[in-house]
């Protein structure tokens, strides 16, 4: 690998990289604490407790 | 009888599966009679036998087993728990072969007249065989027996396969035999926690693609509408490993004849890439898998739902998403580009989000019944073991800061925190969920002795207390010795001189240890009793309470 390619490559994890996880990790939170989802996570949270 | 006889027939899974180990079997003997060392002609002869043992099986499991197995009994699903059972119980054999080859080698190193110049246990061979025992082998076991068992009852389906089940259990372990008689012998491609050579590699491939298949195929069965977290968890689990399998053991083998391979990283890379495996071997093996069971058997004992279920879904994305990149903090001050090592250090830092969140999440799931915690040991194991995940992922990224590390690298320090986490930890969350599990898969009322995992806990918690206390100060200790100079700008003290230091501190470790290995005796007594004797005995026995 040339001198330039690894700068470019290091660059790129060092600045879009950052980018793309705060997006996921925001897309995250807007999934697990969207209100209409409180009763389905509800009903989720006692799977297993319940006997078959 | 007869009808049944008649219409019965061979599945496809069944004859191909019968076929190929024919075939891998007559291959091994090819390479037994052709192999450059003994110790690999040794490993040949165990592929063909192991081979040969499987058709047999397969072929007498054909004429006991019934027609059709059906896939619900009374609108009941029709749980497959053989393998779980077998995975159970061999775990905790291999747990407690883990611990006493530990408790040798920790004796061989503060009396290393033990080893009787044997090369076969020399600390040298004897330390990956016990990092891989209790690792893969009871570890490997325990979450084998878990996942089987969680997926099961939260999809509500039976497991997927037919003898796609036993091969995965049964591989498995056969992958641990090979990989710990290589390490007596020899046999070693010297990569940490990724020891076994080329065709072992080869072999635990094969083992995990069905794992991974027969995972999600009972997944894909679910009668439930959701997947429960602690599945995310597991499948986190399976699905990384076998990345980082591949990624760690890309070998070429010398010829197929030979034991030895090359790996095709080189330099600062393969180091590089061993610590991404080595790293992630902890975050998805001992801390991912072992995750799913406290997602789903600190509930289930507790008869409480989790916490936050909405907690558990940002636990797993963001623990799976900063896992990956953590490796680097093994690569400290070496040649490794310096803003990748940052890069792994703060990434490390990160991890202390999620970890903690996810112990808030395990013990706040008692929040309501902490009762429990004086009246069910069980409970209190599967409850501190999470307390001490907490306190083991506080250490860990602080360790993993660069100018902590300058103290911390290469002494005993590493080894006391890997055990905090190893031995309360993964080794509480096993011993909590096997307590729970025994007296379920044999239909037990109860444990034969409540008594005695009460005596299991607090032994054990003595032995930990005591390894990891010891290993502190020793680490700090040597650190502290290796970096004093004189006024002259010399080295204060000489390698040996430290070593010498070390010796107290490597008693009181063994002792630790030797605890820890009775603790687990103890319970093997407790559940071997649980399944064997007679319930109204038990019920007796039981103290009032």
């Amino acid at each position: 690998m040339t001198d330039s390619s690894y700068r470019a490559l290091a660059e790129f994890a060092q600045t879009w990289g950052l980018v793309y996880f705060f997006g996921v990790f925001v897309l995250v939170l807007v999934y697990a604490l969207w209100p209409s989802r409180q009763k389905k996570f509800d009903e989720a949270a006692r799977m297993p407790l319940r006997e078959d | 009888m007869n009808q049944a006889a008649r219409s019965k027939s061979m599945t496809i899974g069944e004859g191909g599966t019968a076929a190929a180990f024919a075939i891998l079997a007559f291959l091994s003997l090819i390479i037994a009679a052709k192999a450059y060392t003994a110790e690999y002609a040794f490993h040949a002869y165990l592929f063909a036998a192991g081979s040969i043992a499987a058709v047999f099986a397969i072929i007498d499991r054909y004429y006991s087993r019934p027609a059709q197995t059906p896939l619900t009994i009374d609108g009941k699903p029709n749980y497959n728990m053989g393998p779980v059972k077998f995975a159970t119980a061999i775990a905790m054999f291999w747990g407690i072969a883990g611990f006493t080859i530990g408790l040798w080698a920790a004796l061989e190193l503060a009396f290393p007249v033990l080893n009787f110049d044997l090369p076969w246990i020399s600390f040298g061979r004897l330390r990956p065989l016990h990092t891989s025992a209790v690792i893969f082998a009871f570890g490997g076991n325990v979450l084998l027996a878990t996942s089987f068992y969680v997926v099961q009852r939260t999809s509500r389906a039976r497991l997927a396969g037919d003898i796609a089940p036993w091969f995965v259990v049964l591989g498995y372990n056969f992958f641990i035999v090979i990989a710990g008689t290589g390490y007596l012998l020899g046999i070693t491609q010297s990569k940490e926690y990724a020891e076994p050579e080329w065709y072992a590699d080869l072999w635990l491939t094969v083992v995990w693609v069905v794992y991974f298949l027969v995972y999600l195929g009972t997944i894909m069965r679910r009668t439930e509408p959701h997947i429960y977290v602690a599945n995310w968890f597991y499948l986190a689990f399976i699905v990384t490993i076998a990345v980082l399998h591949l990624g760690n053991n890309a070998a070429i083998p010398v010829s197929l004849f030979s034991p030895k391979s090359y790996i095709v990283w080189s330099g600062v890379q393969d180091a590089m890439v061993q610590w991404w495996y080595g790293h992630n071997a902890v975050g998805f093996f001992l801390t991912a898998g072992f995750l799913g069971i406290m997602y789903y058997f600190i509930p289930k004992r507790a008869n409480r739902p989790v916490y936050s279920y909405r907690l558990s879904i940002i636990h797993f994305w963001a623990l799976v998403f900063l896992y990956i990149w953590a490796g680097p903090h093994h690569l400290h001050y070496t040649a490794l580009p310096d803003w990748a090592q940052t890069l792994g250090m703060t990434f490390s830092i990160m991890l202390w989000m999620p970890s903690w969140g996810g112990m808030i999440n395990g013990i706040m799931t008692l929040s309501g019944a902490w009762d429990k915690l004086r009246t069910d040991p069980v409970l209190r194991m599967l409850v501190v073991s999470v307390a001490f995940y907490g306190m083991s992922t506080f250490e860990g990224p602080m360790m993993s800061v660069k100018v902590v590390n300058s103290l911390s690298h290469y002494t005993d320090w590493t080894i006391g925190h890997v055990h905090s986490g190893a031995l309360g930890w993964v080794g509480y969350v096993s011993f909590g969920a096997m307590y729970c599990l025994v007296p379920w898969l044999w239909n037990r009322e109860r444990l034969y002795s409540d008594k005695l995992v009460n005596w299991h806990f607090w032994i054990s918690t003595i032995g930990i207390v005591l390894y990891i206390t010891a290993m502190w100060v020793s680490g700090i200790l040597q650190g502290l010795m290796w970096r004093a100079y004189t006024s002259l700008g010399f080295l204060e003290y000489s390698f040996i001189e430290t070593v010498e230091a070390m010796h107290p501190f490597y008693v009181i470790r063994a002792m630790g240890g030797a605890l820890f290995v009775i603790g687990a005796l103890l319970m093997a007594y407790n559940l071997w009793k649980t399944v064997n004797e007679p319930a109204a005995v038990r019920v007796a026995l039981a103290p009032a309470e």
